[in-house]
């Protein structure tokens, strides 16, 4: 119990600190670990199809997207 | 100015949440339609995974439907980046002849891409026995693909075989839905023998219907990096 | 105490819908505002799993003969949440090929600097 207090906590701290990075490679890693936490939260909440489907989805191919079209557009926000 | 009138319209909203949720108890039983899937779900799909039978038998047309947009999305991002991967065929080639990636990644990969569509292929077969189904399979399918993209920079995978065993995958989905409106009546119904539920061999259509998901999703994410990639000619 | 393990999981999901809207309204580029899109997303699938949450009851697989029927939790939300994860990254990539496409035409991410549409 107090060890899913303390995933959200850190999942909301993670999301505003997401907002503030002026380093658009900064801001996409952040948000997988976003996705991460709520990966394991939906395992807390007794729901194994749906956390392997946000880990491989979310964790996985949403970063490697976001990655390929920062590359392809500026890095830095300005 | 921007700023304050977007926080007070963001005030406004979470007071609309606290005044909801807080009618909405946290951990009691309100289970409704759902009593009755549990109840029947083992004896009339076989299936022991509950959410699978939901998915593909009760709510298969959903389902149905959730494929044909994630087509319409690959379709859409192809066509949108198509004339800018001709324009651009000439300048990049020269940045990409003299970069190699490290010796650790070309090794690894080239060991862990057989076993990644190993167990990308075992979560999306036994989708009605353990948690997992086709689109998860098909993601881990996807990642095995990007693993060997980055370790191999000139490299790609051949886009017909790809496009014809999606466009098969598909064909197969409503396929199998048009067999049963012809034995049964009703579109998508299950109508091969249930079996021996907790068996590899049981359920009907929904491990042939997980395979042809899985082989989809996991060829049109591939293809869906590719485009954004734009290696292949 | 306990008013805190009640409605930790509706202050995550609301956290995370109200930071997201939060992005979308105030940011001024582009990638960020599809960053901002992301997280209302999660948000809401959170939203969605934890409302079919039973308390001391287990996952929906009848792995085990000694599971009974009355002892699972809701699959119902789990099924919906499935399909709209994998929606959710469907318009990611789509609204990022759009995103690459306007930067090529303005050479700009700056949303106040787009000015394509005259009145």
């Amino acid at each position: 119990m107090i060890f899913q207090l303390l995933l959200i906590f850190i999942m909301i701290i993670l999301a505003i600190a997401a907002s503030m990075f002026k380093d658009l490679v900064n801001a996409v890693v952040v948000s997988a670990a976003v996705s991460l936490i709520a990966s394991i939260l939906f395992y807390f909440l007794q729901a194994p199809d749906v956390a392997m489907a946000e880990a491989a989805i979310g964790a996985g191919l949403t970063t490697a997207i976001f990655i390929i079209a920062i590359r392809k557009t500026e890095r830095y926000e300005k | 100015m921007r700023k304050i009138i977007s926080i007070i319209v963001l005030v406004i909203i979470a007071a609309g949440f606290v005044f909801t949720f807080s009618q909405i108890p946290f951990g009691k039983d309100k289970i409704n339609v759902a009593g009755y899937y549990i109840e029947r779900g083992i004896k009339q799909t076989g299936a022991v995974n509950i959410v699978t039978s939901v998915v593909l038998n009760y709510r298969g047309f959903d389902t149905l439907g959730e494929v044909t947009v994630l087509f319409i999305a690959a379709l859409g991002l192809g066509a949108v980046l198509f004339i800018e991967r001709k324009l651009k065929e000439g300048i990049k080639d020269k940045e990409d002849k003299k970069r190699k990636a490290s010796l650790i990644l070309r090794t690894g990969s080239r060991i862990l891409f057989p076993l990644i569509l190993l167990f990308g292929a075992y979560i999306f077969i036994h989708g009605h026995l353990t948690p997992g189904g086709g689109f998860q399979g098909g993601a881990i399918i996807a990642s095995g693909f990007l693993l060997m993209y980055l370790a191999f920079p000139r490299k790609s995978i051949n886009k017909r075989t790809s496009n014809i065993i999606e466009s098969v995958s598909g064909l197969v989905f409503v396929g199998i839905g048009l067999l049963g409106l012809v034995f049964s009546g009703y579109f998508l119904t299950n109508f091969l023998p249930k079996g021996v539920p907790n068996t590899l061999f049981s359920s009907g259509i929904i491990p042939i219907i997980y395979i042809a998901i899985g082989l989809k999703v996991g060829f049109e994410l591939t293809g869906i990096i590719d485009d954004l990639l734009g290696r292949s000619r | 105490m306990s008013v805190i393990y009640n409605s930790m999981y509706y202050i995550a999901s609301g956290g995370l819908i109200l930071i997201g809207l939060y992005i979308v309204l105030v940011k001024t580029n582009l990638i960020k505002i599809v960053i901002g899109l992301n997280f209302i997303d999660t948000g809401i699938n959170i939203l969605l799993i934890c409302i079919g949450y039973i308390r001391g009851k287990t996952a929906p697989i009848f792995s085990d003969p000694r599971i009974k029927s009355t002892s699972v939790v809701d699959p119902v939300p789990q099924a919906l949440v499935l399909t709209a994860i994998v929606i959710g990254v469907a318009v990611l990539a789509l609204a990022l090929s759009i995103v690459i496409k306007v930067y090529e035409h303005n050479k700009t991410l700056n949303v106040t600097k787009i000015k394509g549409l005259k009145w």
